[in-house]
């Protein structure tokens, strides 16, 4: 069986890979073929080498898109990961209606980035309107009702990953370091955080690039208002490329800019919290 | 051996169904522009939002005849207000002569982008359109030199056509409108019947002072105005929205006065550097549209075109900066509107510049039609076929007078095929009057990013987060370097 299988591996791997080639190898090199590139529409470029590389150092809504996109990611890692491990931990506890309780919290997940960005548009402006302001009215509001949005959103599929890592923790273990009289603090950062360890990894890697690549919740609830203050680099890439003229080139180049933070940050991020992952 | 035959079977059923998919998929975005089915309007669905709402297929049916004549057209139209119209006429030019047609519109404030994709594509828009010389150098590559065709004779006058550096006819004009403040004649007319009123009939404004005297009237006496006459009026002018479907009527056609007093007074008609000497009108102007308005400046964030209109057509507000392109809209009874189309007037956009009583409506053109230099012969040629039906014949020239309400620069709209509503009307009378109208000088600046950075400062300032000094900036320090980022 082994063997036939090693025998037609290409039969097998060939549709899938030609896919892979045709909607992403081939992209992706065009696009940093075009990183290099003066153009209108990208079947037609010009070769101009560094320039915009160059071109987007000076642009400062990318750097402003940047820390704006720094900031967001970090307070929505922390908060997202740590409310979902709370409510992980509370609906592994065994109280009444545990599944209904999970099954609605993981409910936001299933719902569209942009529906429910202008779904929490018009929530937010609702009450924003009492006193006067909108969501736009400076990028503060926008932040924070990204954070809020996104918070709603990825609890609950965090939740989930969370439960399945609680439940897993050999109960014997627990027993064993509540005989030893491990008060609750003890049992949670020595015996419950070690094992569930590689749930962290995981979540904290869906989270972490989900809020570095955010698109369509920042798209949806601010569109970048006011003045660019907040829009984060995905956004920022897309009108660069689309709404300037000239300026399709230095879109492209801080594409590649932006994959090569992501892939650093997310290969750093895996580094880290694979060392800390116990061998159960 | 059985094994490894069904397992042979299984493999290539797999890989043909991947080939399958693959085929299928190709087909379909064939199908994009070249015959009419639904996989056309699926297709560019994706890409293009229609504002309109209603099908992008378009025709939909004469799909094998419009293949045997051997050019199609794929028109990328700019107007959302006017997509049903352009829809009704693709069907009925394919229905005449088996030419297909596809139009798709894109939606607000979106067109730039919909055209980089679209005009990417295998099957690109044969007829777009750019906004002006500065649409045009970016888009040069693609505007085939009309000079030789009969759209171009047909021009009544030289000016409405879009010449590129090498002097060739990149673009031609196909519509002039005129953008003012639009208001209602009633509301106006029964304030001026209250006791104290600043005005007695409503031509009395012919500038800023009397039109911010009266519009703080009106503001300030407006409930007892709704008591008199039994109006709802919430404000003087209706809301300066800044979501992207209206903040283009405050960062592009608002600003078009003081580039147009600049160059005026500079004697020249574009600049690498503008100076900003009308600055302080524009700021008095925006200032009474803030503070005589339905709304809190703080929910201008948010406030869209749609709200704008409706407020302006139910009576809510007297006053409302837009142009002859809304009468279709206000009109249209699927609104709902209260205002009646008699009611309605325009006036010039009083900023406050001295001799501004001459100063008429604003009146030009940023809608240019050019055809693809990339597309095939037999495409160029359909297209221009098109163009030349939409122009000289009765059903063409009667959707584009009377359905589109477009007034035309082609010698071929006679008197019978004038399109006519009341803001054509007012703009007719101040012409006639002497008034001298003011030309659409927004075509020449350097950017969107320009106007987008107005835009944002502008709104700052409105809601108090930011000062009249960054529209300053935004302005000219914004211009200069807008214009030298397109030319380096």
């Amino acid at each position: 069986m082994e063997k036939s299988i090693r025998k037609y591996f290409p039969v097998f791997v060939l549709p899938t890979f030609a896919a892979f080639t045709a909607g992403f190898i081939l992209p992706f090199l065009m696009g940093i073929g075009l990183s290099f590139c003066r153009f209108t529409t990208v079947t037609d470029a010009e070769f101009i080498g560094l320039g915009n590389y160059t071109k987007i150092i000076s642009d400062a809504t990318f750097v402003h898109a940047l820390w704006f996109t720094a900031l967001f990611t970090i307070v929505s890692v922390i908060t997202i990961n740590v409310l979902a491990f709370a409510i992980a931990m509370l609906l592994t506890k065994g109280i009444r209606g545990t599944n209904l309780f999970r099954t609605v919290f993981f409910m936001p997940n299933l719902i569209g980035g942009i529906v429910l960005g202008y779904i929490w548009q018009i929530l937010l402006n609702g009450i924003l309107e009492n006193f006067g302001k909108t969501l736009t009215y400076s990028s503060a509001y926008g932040f924070w009702g990204l954070i809020i949005l996104m918070n709603w959103q990825q609890i609950g599929y965090m939740m989930i990953i969370y439960i399945a890592g609680i439940q897993n923790i050999p109960d014997e273990l627990i027993e064993a370091a509540k005989m030893d009289g491990a008060p609750a603090g003890k049992l949670l950062f020595h015996v419950t955080i070690p094992m569930v360890m590689p749930s962290i990894t995981i979540c904290t890697f869906l989270t972490l690039t989900n809020s570095f690549k955010l698109f369509d919740q920042n798209l949806a609830l601010t569109a970048g208002e006011p003045s660019n203050r907040s829009q984060m680099l995905a956004l920022n890439i897309f009108e660069t490329f689309y709404s300037r003229s000239g300026w399709e080139g230095a879109g492209q180049a801080k594409a590649v800019v932006f994959f090569l933070i992501v892939a650093l940050i997310a290969v750093a991020q895996n580094r880290l919290t694979r060392s800390k992952e116990v061998q159960q | 051996m059985r094994r490894k035959l069904v397992s042979m079977a299984l493999a290539s059923v797999l890989t043909a169904a991947f080939f399958a998919g693959c085929g299928k998929a190709a087909d379909d975005a064939g199908d994009n522009g070249n015959t009419t089915n639904d996989g056309n309007g699926t297709d560019s669905g994706t890409s293009v939002e229609n504002a309109g709402g209603t099908e992008h297929g378009g025709t939909g049916t004469a799909a094998g005849s419009g293949a045997a004549s051997g050019g199609s057209v794929y028109y990328l139209n700019f107007k959302p207000e006017q997509n049903d119209a352009w829809q009704e006429l693709a069907e009925l030019y394919t229905e005449q002569t088996g030419t297909e047609v596809v139009v798709i519109t894109a939606a607000d404030g979106t067109y730039e982008q919909t055209l980089k994709s679209e005009i990417a594509k295998t099957e690109a828009p044969t007829l777009f359109q750019v906004n002006g010389p500065v649409g045009l150098a970016n888009w040069e590559d693609y505007c085939m030199d009309l000079s030789g065709s009969e759209l171009y004779s047909h021009l009544t006058s030289g000016d409405y056509a879009l010449k590129n550096d090498a002097g060739e006819v990149a673009g031609i004009a196909y519509v002039i409108e005129t953008y003012g403040i639009i208001y209602n004649k009633k509301i106006l007319e029964d304030y001026c019947t209250l006791e104290n009123a600043v005005i007695g009939t409503p031509e009395e404004i012919d500038d800023f002072d009397t039109l911010k005297a009266v519009a703080d009237d009106i503001q300030a006496r407006r409930e007892e105005i709704n008591d008199t006459f039994g109006y709802e009026l919430k404000g003087a002018f209706t809301s300066a929205g800044m979501d992207n479907s209206s903040d283009w009527r405050f960062k592009t056609h608002l600003a078009n006065l003081p580039i147009y007093y600049e160059y005026r007074d500079r004697g020249i008609d574009s600049t690498d550097a503008i100076e900003g000497t009308y600055l302080n009108q524009y700021k008095q102007i925006w200032d009474l549209y803030l503070t005589d308005a339905t709304c809190e400046p703080g929910l201008l964030s948010s406030k869209t075109g749609d709200e704008s209109e409706s407020e302006f057509g139910m009576e809510e507000a007297v006053f409302y900066q837009n142009g002859t392109w809304e009468y279709g809209n206000l009109t249209n009874p699927d609104n709902g509107y209260l205002v009646a189309a008699e009611d309605m007037s325009m006036m010039p956009v009083y900023i406050g510049v001295e001799g501004e009583e001459n100063q008429g409506l604003c009146t030009g053109s940023e809608n240019y039609w050019c055809v693809n230099s990339q597309a095939s012969p037999e495409d160029q040629q359909a297209t221009l076929d098109f163009l030349n039906w939409v122009i000289t014949s009765d059903e063409g020239r009667d959707s584009m007078a009377n359905d589109m309400g477009f007034t035309t620069p082609f010698d071929t709209f006679g008197e019978e095929y004038t399109a006519d509503n009341v803001f054509i009307r007012a703009d007719a009378a101040y012409t006639a009057a002497g008034k001298i109208p003011v030309t659409w000088n927004f075509s020449t600046i350097p950017s969107e990013t320009w106007k987008d950075g107005v835009g944002s400062a502008l709104l700052e300032y409105a809601q108090g987060t930011g000062s009249w000094d960054a529209v300053v900036t935004a302005f000219v320090d914004g211009w200069a370097s807008e214009y030298a980022a397109a030319h380096e």
